[in-house]
């Protein structure tokens, strides 16, 4: 048997189960008792490496050496504060019924509630704005409750909000620990570490939801905003690096601020200071420079393709990720390295200056797409939906080789739907050669 | 190093050599050393192109299971000049598996030969003299052993040789420093505004190790006949030629958005236009 000469096994008779003995070499012809003959087939037709239990063996009970009964007996619960008593099905061994507390007794933890009395309360539990009966009524509330709160201030009452409600347990239950115990030993206690902040509180939870219920554009924007700071604040660093006086600090930030490109022009940097909306893209493009600029100049050495990486993506960090493949698709199809090959300064200069027009070519294409779709929309129906209706297309020239495919930029705005429209783009893009003449397929989608 | 204060106004926005040289002037003591290195050179950036690689040769019959190649990793100036001025000693990191596998090059030319079977990453650090520059520079290159086209045996003759250009750039050189490389032929320094004089290197300040070193560069080495050729000639045309297609593109585009612009009623534009 092959299993066996892969053991190394001699080919006699071995103490092994009986099975084996069984399936003389003609295994794949001959289908063994107890296991279907699909199932053997997946073994592959050898017998298995470990002596299997034979199934006829399966069926065999263990020799009952005890004899069992199922009885119908009344039982009763710790955890419950009455007597009642109730009856279910119990496993009787040998006429001895089981032993012990009802099994799930166990699981009725509760939570440990400081008790006070009446003079530790005048002692050092009074509030102004809690009268004792109330404090009484949460406590009661507590125990009962197993401090959930949600529950406790629904059943409260008077109307208190959650916030006061722990706040109050909580201070009470840490000035009665702090009253009776010594001040060493409660220092690691949770409720003394880690004080409840009734404010901090209150204004989490406000944050929360509106953030909960906050719109995509909302959620957009406040990323925008995220960002924008988050460049602000480094070159604020890095420009309070190389700079000791104030003066220069502030010059350089303010010039900073007044060139931030804020692209919906409502929305409000961090420093608050409110910003001309009609900023060119260039200008940011220029902050951003001189930030990376100066993080770099605060490095006593830098390779220059380091810095030429940096200040790659210093210019594309407004752009998306489908635009920065979209820069990377031209200047390959320009023919230039995506990264320079022998990283001059003059090389490394032209290359980023090379990005940037790129960047604003595919700006460009993307307004002059908003203004065709704009201008389209005015005149047809609102379900002009059919891709049948071919359209001119003001561009008629051919003659751009590397003019990439300008419906395959819906750009971020787009959303969704650019999602499913690309697909059809790419495959034609790919299928021909960019040179020619798929314009009308183009125009009729982004007619939508 | 030491404090420095401002006394100007603020620094040019565009990092390139030309502009307003300032010379931050310091406050600690008058020790012509100190001086030297303290005294920095704003928007002057010194810069050293560099390149670095691996050549590997095939054994051929001496080739054994452990070592099939024989392989130099190095760091040389890109036009072979001696790079002994500016770095003063390069730690080679390599694969765990060999004995010593950190190994310190103190003198130029900066380079180490060894014996092996297998690629890995070899991590390259530069350290240089104290006043180029006290933080060390990491570079990484990746040990290439087979040829891409594996048709056919190995060559012991033709080697498989994989070079990196790239430029160690010191955007706020000390004077000292400025003053000790400014006619060497390794190092690419700034064109300074006439009537910007700094005297000689003290000498106070010896380099050390100037004393017995033998030849630094690279210009007659073994194997210098494997070195590529950077030119920057080539990528600049590329670069320019892309350049002025995509800003023939830019202008094109803006006429017609100027042109689109002025007739908003129009819903289809006219088959006219370009």
């Amino acid at each position: 048997m092959d299993a066996k000469d892969i053991l190394g096994l001699p080919k006699n008779q071995l103490p092994i189960p009986q099975e084996k003995k069984s399936r003389p070499p003609k295994e794949p012809q001959r289908k063994p008792d107890g296991i279907s003959r699909e199932v053997y087939a997946l073994t592959g037709g050898l017998a298995p490496l470990m002596p299997s239990v034979d199934a006829s063996q399966l069926r065999r009970h263990p020799p009952p050496d005890e004899k069992i009964t199922w009885q119908w007996l009344p039982f009763t619960n710790s955890a419950r504060k009455d007597d009642l008593q109730l009856f279910h099905w119990v496993r009787v061994v040998n006429g001895v019924p089981p032993t012990g507390d009802y099994a799930f007794a166990k699981y009725n933890k509760s939570v440990n509630i400081i008790k006070y009395t009446d003079e530790e309360y005048e002692k050092y539990l009074t509030d102004p704005t809690w009268t004792k009966e109330e404090t009484d009524q949460l406590f009661d509330l507590c125990e009962r409750f197993d401090l959930r709160f949600i529950v406790i201030a629904d059943r409260f009452p008077s109307s208190r909000t959650v916030e006061e409600l722990k706040d109050r347990y909580y201070s009470v239950s840490r000035a009665l620990l702090s009253a009776r115990a010594a001040p060493g030993d409660i220092a690691n206690d949770p409720l003394v570490k880690e004080p409840y902040n009734m404010s901090q509180e209150v204004e989490r939870k406000r944050a929360l939801s509106m953030v909960l219920s906050q719109t995509k554009h909302q959620e957009r924007k406040d990323t925008e905003v995220l960002a924008e700071a988050k460049r602000i604040t480094e070159s604020r660093m890095a420009a309070k690096g190389p700079e000791e006086s104030e003066l220069p600090v502030a010059a350089n930030i303010g010039p900073e601020n007044s060139q931030r490109a804020v692209v919906s022009g409502d929305a409000v940097t961090p420093s608050n200071a409110t910003l001309p909306s009609a900023i060119t893209a260039s200008s940011t493009l220029m902050a951003d420079n001189a930030s990376t600029l100066a993080s770099l100049r605060m490095l006593r050495v830098y390779l220059r393709t380091y810095a030429l990486d940096q200040m790659v993506q210093a210019a594309s960090a407004s752009a998306g990720h489908r635009t920065i493949k979209r820069v990377e698709q031209t200047l390959q199809e320009l023919g230039v390295n995506l990264k320079p090959k022998v990283p001059t300064k003059a090389v490394c200069a032209e290359h980023l200056e090379l990005r940037k027009e790129i960047l604003s070519l595919l700006n460009l294409q993307k307004q002059l797409q908003y203004k065709e779709a704009e201008g389209t929309s005015f005149h047809d129906s609102p379900y002009s939906e059919t891709p049948g209706t071919p359209k001119r297309t003001p561009r008629g020239d051919q003659d751009r080789p590397f003019m990439p495919d300008p419906l395959s930029f819906g750009g971020d705005r787009f959303g969704k739907r650019d999602q499913k429209r690309k697909a059809p783009g790419r495959s034609s893009e790919a299928a021909q050669s960019p040179s020619q003449s798929k314009r009308p397929r183009k125009m009729k989608a982004s007619d939508i | 190093m030491s404090s420095r204060k401002q006394g100007d106004s603020q620094p040019s926005e565009d990092g390139g050599t030309a502009g307003v040289k300032r010379i931050k002037i310091t406050k600690s003591s008058e020790d012509p050393e100190k001086k030297g290195l303290s005294r920095r050179l704003k928007d002057a950036e010194i810069s050293l192109p560099i390149v670095y690689g691996t050549i590997a040769f095939y054994l051929g019959r001496k080739a054994s299971e452990s070592q099939s190649h024989k392989w130099t990793v190095y760091v040389r100036g890109a036009t072979n000049e001696d790079l002994g001025a500016v770095v003063k000693r390069v730690v080679f990191q390599l694969h765990p598996s060999f004995n010593n596998p950190t190994r310190v090059v103190e003198a130029p030319p900066f380079e180490l030969s060894e014996c092996g079977w297998g690629e890995f990453e070899i991590a390259i650090s530069l350290f240089f003299h104290p006043d180029v520059c006290d933080k060390q520079l990491d570079l990484y290159h990746h040990l290439k052993l087979y040829p891409e086209d594996e048709s056919g045996p190995q060559s012991t003759k033709k080697p498989v040789v994989v070079e990196s250009y790239d430029e160690v750039v010191f955007p706020d050189p000390s004077e000292a420093f400025y003053c000790r490389v400014q006619n060497h032929p390794a190092v690419i320094v700034p064109r300074m505004p006439a009537g910007f004089n700094i005297s000689a290197p003290d000498p106070a300040v010896p380099l050390e190790n100037t004393n017995e070193r033998e030849r630094g560069d690279t210009k007659d080495h073994p194997l210098s006949q494997w070195f590529m050729n950077f030119s920057e000639a080539d990528e600049l045309l590329k670069l320019a030629a892309a350049r002025q297609q995509v800003q023939a593109h830019i202008v094109k585009l803006r006429r017609q958005l100027s042109v689109m612009d002025g007739m908003p009623q129009l819903s289809k534009p006219p088959s006219a236009y370009e």
